[in-house]
């Protein structure tokens, strides 16, 4: 049986933890947590059905989702409070056969001085038959310190045979650097649906990566990425869908330019099966002139309309 | 009410589409606007919104000069504008539309009582995108209702609104226009060819070359109005020709 220890966060880590999850100040969560705060836990708990074990050495957590356990949710939240930290965890989620949860992980990284402060989190779903999974990550930096946020998120997907994962992933604002890799391997019958969202602005500088294996029959991921680069922010995407059987893939990248902003977008789509149907769409440019004029003739001003553009291009 | 006086508009190309239209429309009347296609309707349309600037002419609102006012301005006066060819966003919502349209979060009953006027299930819309899943049905009466929560409206410009509206819906649409004249306080201005809407209006306008070839009351314009500024909704009645040799591959047949 594992621990369940006292929670201790400080001021900036609980507005962190308010950004990225439905943190409500009370030190837990409405279910399984740990919360890392500065490389360490900072408040852990377990539940009947979801275990939650620190692997050796602090590197990060083994999370056992029992099989068939309906409707729990998971908290697994991250949180960097000063400069000069650089924190890298390993988080491993075994999810057992015909289990249905939420689990609600996210980064929030706040510098106050002149050094970087990074966080690495390493986090691999392992999902068993017919389990489900709704995971949520968003991530976010804080802070008038000149160092740098930089959030480095890996992400690997094993889906069992008619596993589902949905993954809605957001960077949010105030991340200087990100390099993310998703990764994933689905067998027959999975599902794999990821909806990510990044907006840059200043000179902030994000990558993302994906590269999804649709190795069993009927297997099929859906991936949707919105990104919003503001200023002289840069952005790459990068996406490879590997068709390895009957399946069906589809990914759409579409970003929004605004003032100097820069997006480098790569699709590509491997179909290494007659059966394999495998779909691309891509649209980057600025907000379309029509849709501000629509807006200001409800009343809007300009700059309303672009924000409020935005903001929905963003959530949706 | 809403006054023009010489309004002229040239296109970038020198293309002269309005040249001096004079009109003015009063509050708790439908006006109907018709004319033959490339006439300059739309254009009319735009510049009262001000999303196009007149080269020329004057716009009053209720004694207000708003000649030069912005898109904006205009609509925080009172102008609500339903486009022609309604603009899809990725992102955006019926809700978000209609509660920016209305400038208040719309209870649930209140977005049912407009999708209703429009002939939308609320349920199935609601929170959907306002994107290009939807057809172009779909996204015109949407675009009409995004008019209709407009309550702070004192003038109202539909352009052609039967466009992509089943038969059933577009009685439903006339009921609205019904409803919102004897609300007294907005002047509705509605750009159509439909024989239907000539017919419950107050006024006519005929814009023909950029000019207004007649106006008056709805029972003394009817008669005068040639074959192409008056049609029912389908193509038959649009084009003798085309009715012709319709019959004929009928009778054929």
């Amino acid at each position: 049986m594992s621990e369940n220890k006292e929670t201790r966060v400080n001021k900036v880590v609980e507005e962190l933890l308010k950004a990225i999850s439905d943190y409500d100040g009370s030190g837990e969560y409405d279910g399984a947590f740990n919360i890392r705060a500065d490389s360490e836990c900072a408040g852990r708990k377990s539940t009947e059905h979801v275990r939650i074990e620190p692997k050796e050495g602090g590197k990060g957590l083994d999370i056992y989702i029992d099989p068939f356990t309906k409707g729990e949710k998971v908290y697994i939240p991250a949180c960097i409070s000063r400069s000069h930290v650089d924190d890298l965890v390993y988080n491993d989620f075994h999810v057992g056969e015909g289990a249905d949860v939420t689990i609600v992980a996210g980064c929030g990284v706040h510098t106050d001085g002149e050094d970087d402060s990074r966080h690495n989190g390493i986090h691999n779903f392992m999902l068993e038959k017919n389990a489900k999974v709704l995971y949520q990550e968003k991530h976010i930096g804080t802070g008038d310190g000149e160092g740098k946020r930089i959030i480095d998120p890996v992400t690997e997907v094993h889906l069992g045979e008619g596993a589902e994962l949905t993954m809605e992933t957001s960077q949010i604002g105030g991340v200087d650097n990100t390099d993310r890799k998703t990764w994933g391997d689905l067998q027959a019958n999975a599902k794999l649906v990821i909806k990510e969202s990044i907006m840059t602005e200043g000179e902030q500088h994000a990558k993302t990566d994906f590269e999804i294996a649709l190795d069993g029959e009927d297997s099929a991921v859906d991936l949707v990425s919105r990104s919003v680069a503001k200023d002289n922010s840069y952005q790459e995407y990068r996406s490879k869908i590997n068709g390895n059987n009957r399946c069906t893939g589809h990914s759409e990248c579409d970003a929004i330019l605004v003032g100097n902003g820069k997006v480098n977008a790569a699709p590509e789509l491997l179909a290494a099966d007659l059966d394999a149907s495998l779909i691309h769409e891509a649209a980057i440019g600025k907000v379309a002139g029509e849709q501000i004029l629509k807006l200001r003739s409800l009343g809007l001003t300009e700059e309303e309309a672009e924000r409020k553009i935005i903001e929905g291009f963003l959530r949706g | 009410m809403l006054t023009l006086k010489n309004i002229k508009w040239t296109a970038p190309d020198g293309g002269e589409i309005l040249n001096g239209i004079d009109f003015t429309i009063e509050s708790g009347k439908l006006t109907v606007i018709t004319g033959p296609n490339g006439s300059g309707k739309t254009t009319l349309a735009k510049v009262i919104a001000g999303v196009v600037h007149q080269t020329e002419g004057e716009i009053w609102m209720d004694g207000q000069d708003i000649s030069d006012l912005d898109i904006t301005e205009r609509a925080k006066l009172g102008v609500a504008y339903g486009f022609q060819q309604p603009v899809r966003f990725k992102g955006l919502t019926v809700r978000d539309m209609l509660d920016l349209s209305a400038k208040e979060t719309l209870k649930e009953e209140a977005i049912c009582g407009l999708m209703d006027q429009v002939g939308l299930c609320t349920k199935d819309y609601i929170d959907r995108e306002v994107n290009a899943s939807l057809s172009g049905g779909e996204i015109k009466r949407i675009e009409i209702a995004t008019v209709l929560a407009r309550t702070d409206a004192k003038v109202m410009v539909f352009d052609e609104p039967e466009a992509g509206i089943d038969l059933w819906s577009f009685n439903g649409l006339i009921d609205s226009f019904e409803r919102l004249k004897k609300e007294n306080d907005k002047a509705l201005l509605v750009i159509s060819h439909q024989e239907r809407l000539l017919s419950i209006a107050d006024e006519i306008i005929v814009i023909q070359d950029g000019k207004v070839r007649i106006q008056g009351p709805t029972e003394e314009i009817m008669p005068q109005l040639m074959y192409d500024e008056r049609s029912s909704s389908c193509p038959i009645g649009k084009d003798p020709e085309w009715l012709k040799e319709f019959q004929l591959s009928k009778a054929g047949a």
